[in-house]
């Protein structure tokens, strides 16, 4: 048995390997479910109606997406560059952190003009965030890896250190949560009465901007040929340190704007849950979508769909809710093998 | 003042020294021999997580102690080899694959043992290990209850230093270990089967880094909790740079975080007043980082490490 | 063929191996005696390095069969032809930097599961071996610190040192000079008067007339002929391994003009290889300065200096006679400099990007494929085609992967890249390493027409015969020192060989 690589993946093949990853994941978790006393394909079916049900199951969806989206896209961004970002995390909610520090009346702005420069500035701050491994990474050598897993849990320590002391709501009973931001700082709904908030398009087209940026620009074509052989774009004359932390600006960017649409659009104050791991689903979403800008949005949806739809599922048959994050994890590692049967075909000798 | 200078003083201070630091041995370990073979294992969060659920839900189910520390290693073992699988024959990602085990071990983790025990609200606990009396040199001033009071993991983990070093730099199979990390093409040549080790070498760091997870939950507390790894894995990775690959400064690496760690937890009792206990936690997570850019450039990477080998291929 | 007679140690017969649709050998057969030098002789691609790798266990072949002293060798197993008494020297070392010689000789020969190496015999085994065949090495030292020969030794022991009877030598000499090679035909002659046998793969004839006494000539995957070295000649062997006539370009005598390129006492760090030293070096207007060396001896210094990369600690760097302050490839390239890299694949392309994208690679932001930072990608598309068109480029299109480009056609698009832009000055390191002859001819071909249309070219090279045959001045490199260029008519390779050993005083002349 050989292993041979395939001049070039079938259109074909490529769009088959996600679908066919996120089967083979579904039939390996089934076992899970059946160990939890479930029946699978009821269970199943709960999750898809749990997810898509109803108009407030489908909106709920859309609005867990969203910040995938952008947290995918982050990751996908900076992979690309060949720049291990795993401290989407943290970037997150420096980015939430930011927002809801400016946004609870520190700044006196009408309307959109404050919920454009609280973007901004939690977009900033994750920017910020990332720059410091990225510099370490290109002068100093230091792997980044581990630098931005580590500042995922030096943030989080920050902010419970910020919303048990200056930013703690004085009339949150206690709880250790910020004041809100004020009303006028707050997204506006998509659809009245449901979760789904502005921050949904923005991100869409977040996700748009990143493709043109990509395939069209000479910034996005200098980042490519730097994440694909950074010697050979050395040696051509692109300035490969520059482009590296100019992609770590706009990934960093992308999860910190993240933290913040999930502040102003949806949580309107900070708290230590704000995000159940959306830095680090955000590198399964890049995974799924092949770190294609336009299937991140895809995959954000694929896995949001699993973690609201797991939810109606658990609290119906009794299987823990951690079954989506086992999905989702499953997921990743048979897109793995997925995209590498995509790229080889196996040959006999 | 004196007082934050007093903690040195206390034998508690230097038994809580080892204690920190044993996990991070394992786990340290475990790490650097996956390195030395070429794969990097960023599952090693994961699988410490998951190590410590095992071994604890197997003593809370009646097995005993030792039964515990072995269903963990096994436990350890088979995600490693899930990862050596994807990265080793199939040349996948180690960045990648590697997440994908931590974020696959910790959820299978938490989704078994809600599964196991539903609704408990406060976490079970179990009988964990006693600290074991070494006679005369127990009752030695200051080392007696410090050193030589401790678990037997403790010993198990200290014992894995010079054993692992012996294995690695005087015998065959650590040559070829380190040979695979150094060169694949040159291992093969000699007719080494560069895949059987590699995938041996994660196997075996994956079940080591599992025994670190367990230390936590039968030696260390008597109880499982989520999260409880709190980003222990990611300090080894940090710290088998900061060892430059070697054993011996692996040990040194853990027991200096463990001095740090304990006295920063002593010292936030001292002046919890003045600083925010968050500044405390920082500190060994941005002390780990610190430790990362003073031994950047002279790390002496293994030459292979997260590259694929592919047979035949350059 | 001739027949099995004498002890035949070696036997292959009718090995066929196929990579997707090359046929990379076609029913090779070939004999070895006990005692016996064989050559051989292919150029890049004709399937002599598959050949070997097939007989070493590492690929299995598609069809045919080996023997090893009459037994049947299972195919595919490295350790089955270590353990049947066959030894490799590869072309790329297989030894790993980091560890020591000892480390490096005893890998593999023990047990794996024994608890304790036994170093002390292994020592002593070593030198023994080392002292009988005339390879000193020292046992405890790293062999990243080493010389090329001194690997290259090292290898060599490792197959002794497990008792091989039969050695294979992949392009041996590539990386060594004059003096060394003949060190080491003199080693394989007291080896092969040992009775070992010895397999020596190369394309260069006359090291193969040197060293061997039989020849099999390989062409396009099949054994086209079998001579006696000592009933055969260069041009009968050139024509052999070709098959066909080819002719060299020839260079034109041309009067240099002005300065394009100047070093003037300029030191490096160490960058990959030796420290540069108080280097001084003027290539001028219609001219080819040559650059020999062992490698490791600061050509990659040179290099880095002349393509940007790197700036001078001390001293200075002139282009076309303007100071440079602080060097990078952008601004090289912007002032007119076309650099041909040493590592095509590493540094000269993008493997996973399109031929249009590597085609604009340099040039990406000039205006003629960008406009406010979007690129033109039309503009870029038509340009590429053009230079498949111009330079001869064998590929599907603009829009292929640059990686499923042969050697050839990658080196002619990076030809074409700089060629384009019409440079006054050329890096051309190590320019045609690993092409085959038709694209070697061609790169030398358009090299010379470079100069003849007013560029100067730095040529850094470790093939004498093509420095003496396209360069006007010769330089000879070693230990990070330069030696002041001399017209190459008056240059040898046996002069060149003690100046690239470090002999300067011996080779009658000092820098």
């Amino acid at each position: 048995m050989r292993l041979e690589r395939r001049d070039h993946v079938p259109a074909a093949l490529a769009l088959a390997a996600p679908i066919g990853a996120v089967l083979a994941a579904l039939i390996l978790c089934a076992g899970l479910i059946a160990w939890a006393g479930a029946p699978v394909l009821e269970a199943y079916g709960r999750l898809v109606t749990g997810a898509f049900g109803s108009r407030l199951s489908l909106t709920e969806t859309l609005a867990r997406a969203t910040p995938l989206m952008l947290t995918g896209l982050a990751a996908a961004v900076a992979f690309r560059a060949r720049l291990w970002n795993i401290g989407g995390e943290g970037q997150f909610y420096i980015g939430a952190l930011v927002a809801a520090a400016a946004g609870a009346g520190a700044l006196a702005l009408p309307g959109w003009l404050l919920i454009s420069v609280l973007l901004i500035l939690g977009a900033a701050g994750g920017a910020a965030l990332l720059v410091v491994p990225t510099l370490l990474k290109t002068k100093a050598g230091v792997d980044e890896v581990v630098t931005t897993l580590l500042l995922n849990f030096v943030v989080l320590l920050f902010v419970s250190m910020m919303i048990e002391g200056p930013m703690k709501d004085p009339l949150a009973f206690g709880w250790p949560q910020s004041a809100p931001v004020v009303e006028h700082a707050i997204l506006p709904d998509l659809i009245a009465r449901t979760r789904l908030h502005a921050g949904f398009l923005i991100a869409i087209a977040a996700a748009v901007a990143f493709w043109l940026i990509d395939s069209r620009t000479v910034q996005g074509y200098e980042s490519r040929a730097v994440g694909a052989n950074p010697e050979a774009a050395r040696f051509a004359g692109i300035a490969v340190d520059r482009t590296i932390l100019r992609v770590a600006v706009f990934s960093g960017g992308l999860a910190g704007l993240a933290g913040a649409i999930e502040v102003i659009g949806l949580k309107e104050y900070l708290t230590l849950d704000l995000s159940p791991g959306y830095g680090y689903a955000g590198i399964i979403v890049a995974m799924l979508a092949q770190l294609h800008p336009l299937g991140v949005v895809a995959a954000a949806i694929f896995v949001a769909t699993v973690f609201v739809g797991a939810d109606s599922m658990g609290r119906s048959l009794g299987v823990p809710s951690f079954i989506a994050d086992v999905i989702v994890a499953v997921s990743l590692l048979c897109m793995l093998v997925a995209l590498f049967l995509a790229r080889y075909r196996v040959r006999r000798r | 003042m004196t007082e934050a200078i007093e903690i040195f003083a206390t034998a508690s201070f230097w038994a809580a020294v080892l204690r920190i630091a044993t996990p991070l041995i394992f786990g340290t370990l475990g790490e650097l021999i996956c390195e030395r073979a070429g794969v990097l294992n960023l599952g090693i969060e994961g699988i410490m997580t998951f190590g410590a659920m095992v071994g604890w839900m197997t003593v809370y189910q009646g097995g005993d102690l030792a039964l515990g520390l072995a269903a963990a290693a096994a436990g350890g073992g088979l995600f490693g080899l899930l990862h050596a699988a994807l990265t080793v024959p199939l040349g996948l990602s180690q960045h990648v694959s590697g997440l994908g085990i931590t974020l696959f071990a910790s959820s299978l983790t938490y989704y078994s043992y809600r599964l196991i025990l539903p609704g408990e609200t406060t976490p079970p606990s179990i009988e964990p290990f006693t600290p074991v009396d070494l006679g005369f040199l127990s009752d030695l001033p200051l080392v007696g209850p410090s050193v030589f009071t401790q678990t037997p993991p403790v010993y198990l983990a200290l014992a894995m230093v010079p054993a692992v070093a012996w294995i690695l730099y005087r015998t065959p199979l650590g040559l070829a270990v380190r040979m695979v990390g150094e060169n694949p093409h040159g291992a093969e040549a000699q007719g080494l089967d560069v895949f059987a080790l590699r995938i041996g070498a994660v196997v075996v760091g994956s079940a080591m880094m599992a025994l670190g997870g367990a230390f936590l939950t039968l030696a260390a507390f008597d109880s499982f909790f989520f999260t409880m790894i709190q980003g222990r894995g990611w300090v080894c990775i940090a710290l088998v740079v900061f060892a430059s690959w070697h054993p011996g400064k692996a040990l040194l690496g853990a027991l200096l975080y463990g001095l740090f760690d304990a006295y920063q937890l002593r010292l936030q009792h001292v002046v919890s007043d003045a600083i925010p206990y968050q500044v405390f936690l920082m500190m060994p997570y941005l002390l780990s980082i610190l430790a990362l850019v003073v031994m950047a450039r002279r790390a002496a990477y293994p030459r292979a490490l997260m590259r694929p080998y592919r047979r035949g291929e350059r | 063929m001739i027949e099995a007679t004498r002890d035949t140690v070696l036997a292959l017969d009718g090995i066929t191996k196929r990579f997707g649709d090359t046929l990379a050998n076609d029913a090779i057969s070939l004999e070895l005696a006990r005692g016996e030098i064989l050559a051989l002789l292919g150029e890049n691609g004709a399937g002599k390095t598959t050949l070997m790798t097939i007989l070493f266990g590492h690929y299995t072949a598609d069809a045919g069969s080996i023997a090893v002293f009459g037994r049947p060798l299972p195919p595919g197993r490295p350790r089955a032809a270590i353990e049947a008494g066959i030894g490799m020297v590869h072309q790329h070392f297989t030894l790993a930097d980091n560890l020591t010689v000892l480390d490096n000789v005893m890998l593999g020969t023990e047990p794996l599961w024994r608890p304790r190496s036994d170093r002390r015999a292994a020592r002593r085994r070593l030198e023994d071996l080392a002292a009988r065949f005339g390879l000193e090495v020292h046992a405890d030292a790293r062999v990243g610190d080493l010389s090329v020969g001194e690997r290259q030794r090292v290898e060599i022991l490792k197959s002794l040192y497990r008792d091989a009877r039969i050695l294979i030598l992949d392009e041996p000499t590539a990386v060594l000079t004059p003096q060394e090679s003949e060190r080491l035909f003199a080693t394989l002659a007291r080896m092969a008067a040992e009775g070992l046998s010895i397999v020596f793969i190369s394309h260069k004839l006359g090291e193969v007339l040197a060293a061997s006494r039989r020849i099999v000539v390989l062409r396009a995957g099949r054994a086209v002929a079998e001579r006696e070295t000592a009933a055969t000649d260069r041009h009968e062997l050139a024509e052999l391994m070709v098959g066909q006539r080819l002719t060299e370009p020839r260079r034109q005598p041309l009067d240099p003009g002005a300065p394009v390129f100047a070093l003037d006492g300029v030191d490096l760090p160490r960058a990959g290889g030796s420290a540069l030293a108080g280097v001084d070096l003027t290539v001028r207007e219609r001219e080819i300065v040559g650059v020999v060396g062992v490698a490791g001896n600061g050509q990659a210094g040179l290099a880095a200096l002349a393509s940007g990369l790197a700036a001078p600690r001390a001293g200075r760097l002139a282009l076309f006679g303007e100071p440079v302050r602080r060097p990078s490839p952008a601004r090289f390239v912007a002032a007119g400099v076309g650099r041909i890299p040493e590592d095509r694949h590493g540094s000269g392309v993008v493997g996973d990007m399109a031929v249009w994208e590597n085609a604009i690679l340099e040039r990406a932001r000039d205006p003629a494929f960008a406009r406010h930072g979007w690129l033109r990608q039309g503009a870029a598309l038509a340009f590429a085609r053009r230079l498949i068109a111009d330079f001869d480029i064998r590929c599907p299109g603009p829009r292929a992967r640059t990686a499923l480009l042969s050697g050839g056609n990658m080196q002619k698009l990076i030809l074409g890249r700089i060629l384009s832009a019409d440079p006054r000055f050329i890096l051309a390191n190590q320019p045609t390493r690993g092409l085959d002859v038709g694209a070697i001819a061609y790169v030398h071909g358009q090299l010379l027409a470079a100069r003849e249309r007013g560029a100067g070219v730095l040529l850094i090279s470790e093939d004498l015969d093509e420095v003496l045959a396209l360069a006007d001045r010769v330089a000879v490199i070693h230990g990070g020192r330069l030696t002041a260029p001399q017209p190459a008519g008056e240059l040898d390779t046996r002069r060149l060989g003690l100046l690239m050993a470090g002999h300067w005083g011996e080779a009658g002349h000092a820098a």
